[in-house]
Parts: C-alpha cells; sequence; structure tokens
C-alpha cells in the first residue's frame, strides 16, 4: 500500500469568503457508471468535520458521469477489503466499489484516510493507500481519492483537486457596489477573498503553474493590470499605459502576459515579457482586437476582432506581419472569447448565431472540420474557462436575474450550477493542475 | 493675456464657432454670448445664475439659459452595438465643448459604458469607442485634449439592472464628470 503526506498549504494573505458556492447538478447523462461508495469509518475520538466519501461521491456525481449508491441500499458495510464481498455488489448491479477507514496517525495531530477501490465485474482491487494530513485537509484528501477513482475508470486525469477565480460583485449596505476577486475550489468550497474594491475587478487568469494570477484592477479609478503571489498576497502593477490595459493571459511557459493596450488608439493585442518588461505589438488594426488566448505552444494567439464590423475569431503569430492573419470564425453574427482545449484543435467561444437571435451560448468549433457544437442553452453565457483536464467548461451565466457559475461537460451531456448566496458571481477561470 | 500659441489657436476656432452659432440661433443674442466666452476664458466658471455678468439686471439671456440647461445633461445614451451618439446630443455637446473651451482649468472624465450583452473585454472596447467618439466631437468643438480623461467601465458599471431593454438601454451610456 502506498502512503502519502499531504504537504500543509497554507495561505498566508487571504480571508475567507462571506459566500459560499455549493453545486446543484442540473442535467446528468443518461447512463452513468455505477459505483457504490461505502461510508468510511472513523476510528478516532469525536465528530470529524468533513465527511470524506461524502466528498468523493459529491465529486463523481457532479462530472455526471456516475451514479452513486445510496448507503441505505446496501447489504453490507465493509471498510476494507477482508470485508468486501463481490455478491453483494454485483446483486445491487454496482461496476465499482470505494471503502475506507479514517484513523489518527500514531503519536501525532494528522489522520490517516485508508481507502481501496474496485472493480466488481473483475473481483480486482485496482488501488489502495493511505493518505495522510491534517483535520483540516480531508477535503483535499477526498478530492484526491477522487481523482485516483476517475482516472482509473475513465482514463482521463481527474480534475478534483483544482481551483477557480471569479469576480463577485455585490451592492453593500451604503447602496455602493462592491467587487471581490475570490478563489475556491472546482466546486466552489473553500471560497477566499484575494482582493476587495469600490471600483471593478475583471479579467481573472492564472499562471500556468498555478501560484501567480494577473488582473485588471480600477482601484487607482482606471483600469490597470496586476499580478499577485497567491501564497504571500504579493502584488505587483504591471502596466500604467493610457487607455484600456485588459485581458492579461500568462504564455504557457509563463514568462509573458498577452494583454489588451488602447494607448495607440484602438484596443490591440500586445505581447509584455515579464522579466524585462519588453512590450511587443501583436496587432495592429483600428477596429477592436481583444480576448487574447494563447495556442498551447505559446507561438499564436487566438484574439477576437470586429474588423469586419462584427466581432469574430483570428489567429496570429507573435511578431508576425500583421498582414498575417488568419480568420478562424465565418458562419456566425458574432463569436468571440475563442481558447483551444488541450487538444489544439477545437476552440471553445462565445457564439451569437444570427443578428436575429440575441443569444450568446458556449459552443466549440473544431477547426479542422468547422464542425459546431453549441453546449448551452442559455442566452446570456460568457467567460468560458476550461478545465485543465478538458473535460468541462466552466462559465458564467444568468440565473433568476444574478450572475452565477454553471459547468457542462465538454459534449454538452452534463451541468452543473455553483450557486452563490448573494451577489453576482461571473468571469470563473480555472485552473491549471498544481502538480 | 499671455496664451501659447496652441491654446491661442483653439480659443479663437471656439470664439468663431460660437459667433457662427449664436448669429443663426436668435437674434439679439450674439453679443451677450460673445461676452460670456470672453469672460470665461479669462476667469474661471460663468455658469451660475448669480455670477454670470448679464446684461438686464441679472436676466439671463435666452441662449445662456439654453447653455445652463445643455451643461446640466451630463449623460448620453446610445443605440444597441452603435459607438456614435445620438444625433440630437450634438447641440448639447457642443456646449460642453464650448465650457471647456471658456474655461480651460476645467476638467472632465468621459466615463464610457455598455450594456451585459456580449462579452465584458468586448463591451469595455465598446465603452471607449463610445466615450472617443464624444471625445473627439469636444475636440472639435473647441475642448482641449489635455482637459479629458477618458475612462470605459464596459458592462461593469451599469445604471440599472435586469434583462430587459429598457435597463439595457439605459445602460448604453457615455457619462461626463467633473474633476
Amino acid at each position: 500500500m502506498n502512503i502519502r503526506t499531504f504537504l500543509v498549504l497554507t495561505c498566508l494573505w487571504s480571508a475567507s469568503a462571506q459566500a459560499e458556492l455549493s453545486i446543484q447538478i442540473t442535467q446528468g447523462v443518461d447512463n452513468p457508471i455505477p459505483v457504490a461508495i461505502v461510508p468510511f469509518a472513523w476510528e478516532g475520538d469525536g465528530v470529524l468535520s468533513e465527511d470524506v466519501d461524502q466528498i468523493v461521491m459529491d465529486d463523481l456525481q457532479q462530472v455526471g458521469e456516475f451514479r452513486a449508491l445510496s448507503p441505505g441500499n446496501m447489504l453490507s458495510l465493509p471498510n476494507e477489503e477482508r470485508e468486501v464481498f463481490f455478491r453483494d455488489w454485483r446483486v445491487l448491479a454496482q461496476d465499482y466499489l470505494l471503502v475506507g477507514k479514517i484513523s489518527r496517525a500514531p503519536g501525532s495531530q494528522l489522520v490517516q484516510v485508508q481507502y481501496e477501490f474496485f472493480d466488481i465485474n473483475r473481483e480486482l482491487k485496482l488501488a489502495g493507500e493511505i493518505l495522510t494530513g491534517s483535520v483540516t485537509q480531508l477535503r483535499d484528501i477526498g478530492h484526491e481519492i477522487s481523482n485516483v477513482v476517475f482516472e482509473l475508470v475513465t482514463g482521463t486525469r481527474g480534475a478534483f483537486t483544482t481551483q477557480i477565480l471569479y469576480i463577485v460583485s455585490e451592492q453593500s449596505a451604503g447602496g455602493q457596489t462592491v467587487f471581490r476577486l475570490e478563489k475556491a475550489d472546482y466546486d466552489g468550497q473553500r471560497a477566499q477573498v484575494l482582493l476587495e474594491s469600490n471600483e471593478p475587478i475583471m479579467s481573472p487568469s492564472w499562471s500556468p503553474n498555478g501560484e501567480d494570477i494577473a488582473y485588471v484592477s480600477f482601484e487607482t479609478s482606471l483600469p490597470r493590470i496586476y499580478t499577485q503571489n497567491i501564497a504571500t498576497g504579493q502584488r505587483r502593477q504591471i502596466t500604467n499605459y493610457p487607455n484600456i490595459n485588459s485581458s492579461p493571459v500568462w504564455s504557457p511557459d509563463g514568462t509573458r502576459l498577452a494583454m489588451v493596450l488602447s494607448k495607440d488608439g484602438s484596443p490591440d493585442i500586445y505581447v509584455q515579457d515579464l522579466l524585462n518588461n519588453e512590450l511587443i505589438r501583436v496587432t495592429d488594426h483600428p477596429a477592436i482586437d481583444t480576448e487574447p488566448a494563447w495556442s498551447k505552444d505559446g507561438r499564436s494567439i487566438v484574439f477576437m476582432s470586429d474588423r469586419t464590423g462584427q466581432p469574430q475569431i483570428y489567429q496570429m503569430e507573435v511578431g508576425a506581419s500583421s498582414f498575417n492573419v488568419e480568420r478562424l470564425t465565418y458562419d456566425c453574427f458574432q463569436c468571440m472569447k475563442g481558447q483551444f482545449l488541450p487538444d489544439g484543435v477545437n476552440m471553445v467561444h462565445v457564439r451569437r448565431e444570427t443578428r436575429q437571435s440575441p443569444n450568446y451560448q458556449i459552443a466549440v468549433l473544431n477547426i479542422e472540420t468547422l464542425r459546431v457544437i453549441t453546449l448551452t442553452n442559455t442566452s446570456l453565457d460568457e467567460s468560458p474557462s476550461v478545465a485543465p483536464n478538458g473535460s468541462m467548461i466552466m462559465y458564467a451565466t444568468k440565473f433568476g436575474g444574478r450572475g452565477v457559475l454553471d459547468a457542462v461537460s465538454i459534449d454538452g451531456r452534463v451541468k452543473f450550477r455553483l450557486p452563490s448566496s448573494t451577489g453576482d458571481v461571473r468571469e470563473p477561470a480555472w485552473s491549471p493542475f498544481f502538480n | 493675456m499671455n496664451i501659447k500659441s496652441r491654446n491661442g489657436w483653439r480659443a479663437r476656432i471656439v470664439f468663431v464657432s460660437l459667433l457662427a452659432f449664436t448669429a443663426c440661433s436668435s437674434t439679439g443674442d450674439t453679443d451677450e454670448g460673445a461676452d460670456t466666452a470672453q469672460n470665461g476664458s479669462g476667469s474661471g466658471s460663468t455658469n451660475t445664475a448669480t455670477s454670470s455678468p448679464a446684461s438686464g439686471g441679472g436676466q439671463l439671456t435666452q441662449e445662456e439659459i439654453r447653455a445652463q440647461s445643455a451643461l446640466r445633461q451630463t449623460v448620453f445614451y446610445f443605440e444597441f452595438d452603435i459607438a456614435e451618439f445620438k444625433p440630437a446630443d450634438r447641440d448639447t455637446l457642443a456646449y460642453h465643448a464650448r465650457d471647456l473651451a471658456a474655461n480651460p482649468n476645467k476638467r472632465i472624465r468621459l466615463e464610457g459604458h455598455a450594456d451585459e450583452r456580449g462579452t465584458r473585454e468586448y463591451n469595455l472596447a465598446l465603452g471607449e469607442r463610445r466615450a472617443n467618439g464624444i471625445l473627439n466631437y469636444l475636440i472639435v468643438n473647441g475642448a482641449a485634449r489635455s482637459q479629458i480623461e477618458v475612462v470605459s467601465y464596459g458592462e461593469e458599471r451599469p445604471e440599472q439592472s435586469g434583462q430587459m431593454e429598457s435597463a439595457y438601454s439605459r445602460n448604453r451610456r457615455v457619462e461626463i464628470v467633473a474633476r
């Protein structure tokens, strides 16, 4: 059995958020994989603050591929391998079984979570290990178990230990609008405020290693780009050019920021080197060029331009002549906010199909086959952000007149929502893998 | 007056355009209108009823009343997806331009806004495009570039919330804010 110790993650700067998000599944698949998750035994004193098996169950059900058996219908409640009788689970038509137990680590304040995961049909143990951490890390341990289970069953790396950034705006008691940049687990739990301001905050994005973030803050009364270290909270103002400074996006190697500046008249795409501050102009057009996103190899940038009259998505190499632009979208009235999925072929974007239909929806365009799949059916969907494993897209939409975050699987079959208790939530940015 | 050539040029343009404007607006106002502009360019604001040196025992001329009413309008609304201000706002904005020309120490901010449809970054750019349209018109009509700061809030600071055209039409706007 493998033994892993969780590093103690500390966040020196963040306060806990007022509004915690919680998930709600709005659409699932027709034939989810049946999995039995037996309540983990707790062999210590008192009551644990987190329910590890419930965290795993929520994770697996939220992505829609799985259906968890209710513990009330279980014929036995094993906590380790020697208590498992496969016929108990075969008779309940289960494909997989997860069991586990939690105990105090000898001679310390840490806890140990032992889990084992079985394939019922093949009567095979697929995984088993002991994860050690503090009580406050039980949620991380649960998500880690979900990652293992998800990858064993689907072949895709799980993204349950990733996080999201998003913006909340809320009316204060005095009638003033307060803007917050928050960070939370991918499922909206454990939200922390990273920045709060009476002026707008926009466009949060992650550095490729997940240690730093960039965003736009109007705190000086003008939109300027800042970076901030997650662990230390240390901030750095990156730009102070006249007019719009917006849309910071880290290059895949983490050394440069693509951004939008309108210092030379109209918004154009630029790239700034974070070490020597050298600024390269990428686009040069009197129309609006904005919403840069890097190609996987970091050599070209996808962006939106209304140079033909309406927003369409284009691509060009950094440093190439500004005439050397490739148009990627044609058959939509407006196509905006393009971003390649990890496969480099499919591009998620915001799409308004025709002038007559005022709906903005999240869609995926395969740039080789030109096939378009529209993933959402609400009308004000924007800011799509892709999970690092490419399996889901989180985006902002309206529900009941308020901004909320939704996520949809890449095939459109599964949707879940992270409603907040207060305020308008928007601009989700899904983190990279942290290790 | 010790004015640099660039400002002097601008001041003359204003003076001429004001004369042209008042000459065709109504008879009898021309002198007062010109006086106001001259006084204004020398010494701060002229836009309160008490301090204005109008003739006729504190009575405002029609032109002054018109100017004051125009200057009270500081929010200009836009059609959907249109960056140009409405033709009906042209005269009002010309009064703002002349007011800036007449008061070189005055500083304003043009705050551009968009409704929530479309992406946030595009709306940020649209808000700036709207504000720049007004900026250029103010400059052509005599305001100095250095008097005006432009900032776009995109869709981040709506005047009215809600997902209906009545709210959207209030949010597509440029506001003139004194600095």
